[in-house]
């Protein structure tokens, strides 16, 4: 059996051999002109032809910075094309877009008021340490998210109103800032993730939150525990979306690492700045819920220390447990009469 | 005035890396920057060809479009040059270039690049003509001194064209009529959207 194998295989073998040959032998021949003189371009590459099958042109160079070994890379008038009209159009709808409709809305919804009014009484939502983390995150968010966008809108909107000399000046050190920043704002994203990962877990509260408009629309207030699905929201777009700016954004800060072409670094640059104008959209309409938006909501981050009322009416379940859980604990301290 | 180009012609050039180290003699330029270089594709197979390449000075230039803050310029010659007073070292015209033009002083983790340096055809910068200044950030102004590009001059199979484009074309041109090849101009469609029927 085996035998057989073998001399089959070792037939088919020259069958292969042969056929290739034959298929080569033309190629061979073109060498030559009709004429019998040597045609030396036969096999030359063709620009077009490397062009059309690999998207870009590679070859050996002789110094020392290998990726200047890409000699042609017309992906760079894509990135182009990316940089100078498609984000901007992404960014310009998103942040326009969103400050349209926080405006709009609020002229038509107003401030969410406390609608049984204040109690006087307040209880702990964050403490010290959150609120520190919160600020130090939503501080360098700030300083990034103008800088960064400095970069895609400064030239069309600030260079006009300033010399080229004092633009260059300022986008330098926006430059620094942005890469710097980046650090602090990192560690807050994954001290953010770590510290409030227990509460933002999707579950059954949050899908009859949700169908009840979360009380955004409407005057309803579905109870919610410690983060209503909304929060849930913004939580995981900080994280993800943090974590992808960061990842990207430290591609972007040391070009080139490891095995990353020009292309990894356009890739990398488009999902940074994709993210990024997202992120700020998203962050406009954080701000606006905790500030303008909601009566009463702004003390959770100010202070740390919410009216009772106001938890009662959007975090009833979270004001339950934390009344159980104080009343099981501390009950002396809390009994204390104020007056 | 002239609308000025390189054409490198593929079918002549000998890898002989005269034209890398004509320009960085010429400008003074610093070590791991080359505003010049010469990539050998399909290295020791059939068909083997090397295209020295530069900066294109291409119409409509990508990095001219992508730069934040505006440092790039174009010549009354079509040249392309950039101001290095006005430039930030964000990388961004590298990845917009086709011809990997745009070169750093260093590698730049932290955004540290430094200010970016590419080819100039030979016409300085910004600053005054034949100024200590302008010698120092763009290296000598050959143009000003009614020269032509140090790389091209220097060739020793003259594979390397640098001037008018419709005199470069033509010149090429009849050299592929002469001897019956030629591979094109590369990267004449990428950079200036045209191509010279060979």
């Amino acid at each position: 059996m085996s035998t057989l194998k073998r001399t089959m295989q070792t037939f088919a073998g020259a069958l292969i051999l042969l056929l290739v040959v034959a298929f080569a032998m033309p190629a061979t021949a073109q060498v030559r002109n009709p004429d019998g003189s040597v045609n030396p371009t036969a096999s030359a590459v063709q620009e077009g032809q490397l062009l059309q099958e690999l998207q870009r042109i590679q070859g050996r160079v002789s110094i020392p910075d290998k990726k200047e070994g890409v000699l042609i890379q017309p992906a760079g008038q894509n990135w182009r094309h990316f940089h100078e009209v498609t984000l901007r159009w992404i960014g310009g709808i998103a942040i326009l877009g969103m400050l349209v409709v926080l405006i709009a809305f609020y002229l038509i919804r107003g401030m969410v008021r406390l609608k049984s009014g204040r109690s006087g009484r307040t209880i702990v939502r964050f403490n010290a340490v959150e609120r520190f983390v919160h600020w130090m995150t939503a501080t360098c968010f700030i300083i990034l998210a103008l800088t960064g966008l400095n970069i895609t809108f400064g030239r069309p909107l600030l260079l006009p109103l300033m010399s080229p000399e004092a633009f260059t000046t300022w986008s330098e050190a926006a430059k620094y800032a942005h890469n710097f920043v980046s650090f602090p704002f990192t560690i807050g994203v994954v001290l953010i993730f770590l510290m409030w990962v227990g509460g933002n877990i999707p579950n059954r509260v949050d899908v009859e939150w949700v169908k009840r408009g979360g009380g955004i629309v409407g005057d309803d207030h579905p109870p919610a525990y410690r983060f209503n699905a909304g929060q849930k929201m913004i939580y995981w777009i900080v994280v993800l979306g943090g974590s992808a700016a960061a990842i990207s954004g430290y591609l972007l800060m040391f070009p080139f690492y490891g095995d990353l072409t020009v292309n990894g670094m356009q890739t990398a640059q488009m999902v940074h700045s994709i993210v990024a104008v997202l992120f700020v959209a998203a962050m406009l309409a954080h701000i606006y819920i905790g500030t303008i938006g909601m009566e009463g909501a702004f003390e959770a981050m100010g202070t740390g220390e919410v009216d009772v009322n106001w938890a009662r009416e959007h975090h009833a379940l979270w004001l339950e447990e934390e009344q159980g859980r104080l009343a099981g604990t501390a009950p002396a301290a809390r009994a204390t009469p104020a007056e | 005035m002239a609308r000025m180009k390189f054409l490198c012609d593929a079918d002549r050039c000998i890898e002989c890396n005269a034209c890398v180290t004509a320009c960085k003699n010429e400008h003074e330029v610093p070590w791991g920057i080359n505003r010049r270089r010469v990539v050998t594709i399909n290295d020791g197979k059939p068909g083997e060809r090397s295209v020295s390449m530069a900066c294109m000075h291409c119409t409509d230039a990508p990095c001219a479009a992508v730069c934040p803050v505006n440092c790039f310029f174009t010549t009354a010659d079509a040249v392309v040059l950039h101001s290095k007073d006005l430039c930030i070292g964000c990388g961004y015209c590298f990845y917009a270039c086709p011809f990997g033009a745009p070169q750093y002083p260093r590698v730049g983790n932290f955004g540290s690049r430094g200010k970016m340096d590419k080819c100039t055809f030979c016409a300085g910068g910004p600053d005054n003509d034949y100024t200590v200044a302008e010698y120092q950030k763009y290296g000598s102004n050959r143009l000003a001194e009614g020269k032509l590009p140090l790389c091209a001059e220097m060739c020793s199979t003259k594979s390397l064209l640098a001037g008018d484009g419709e005199i470069i074309a033509q010149i090429y041109k009849e050299r592929v009529v002469r001897r019956g090849y030629g591979s094109g101009a590369w990267g004449w469609k990428t950079a200036y959207k045209e191509t010279i029927a060979s």
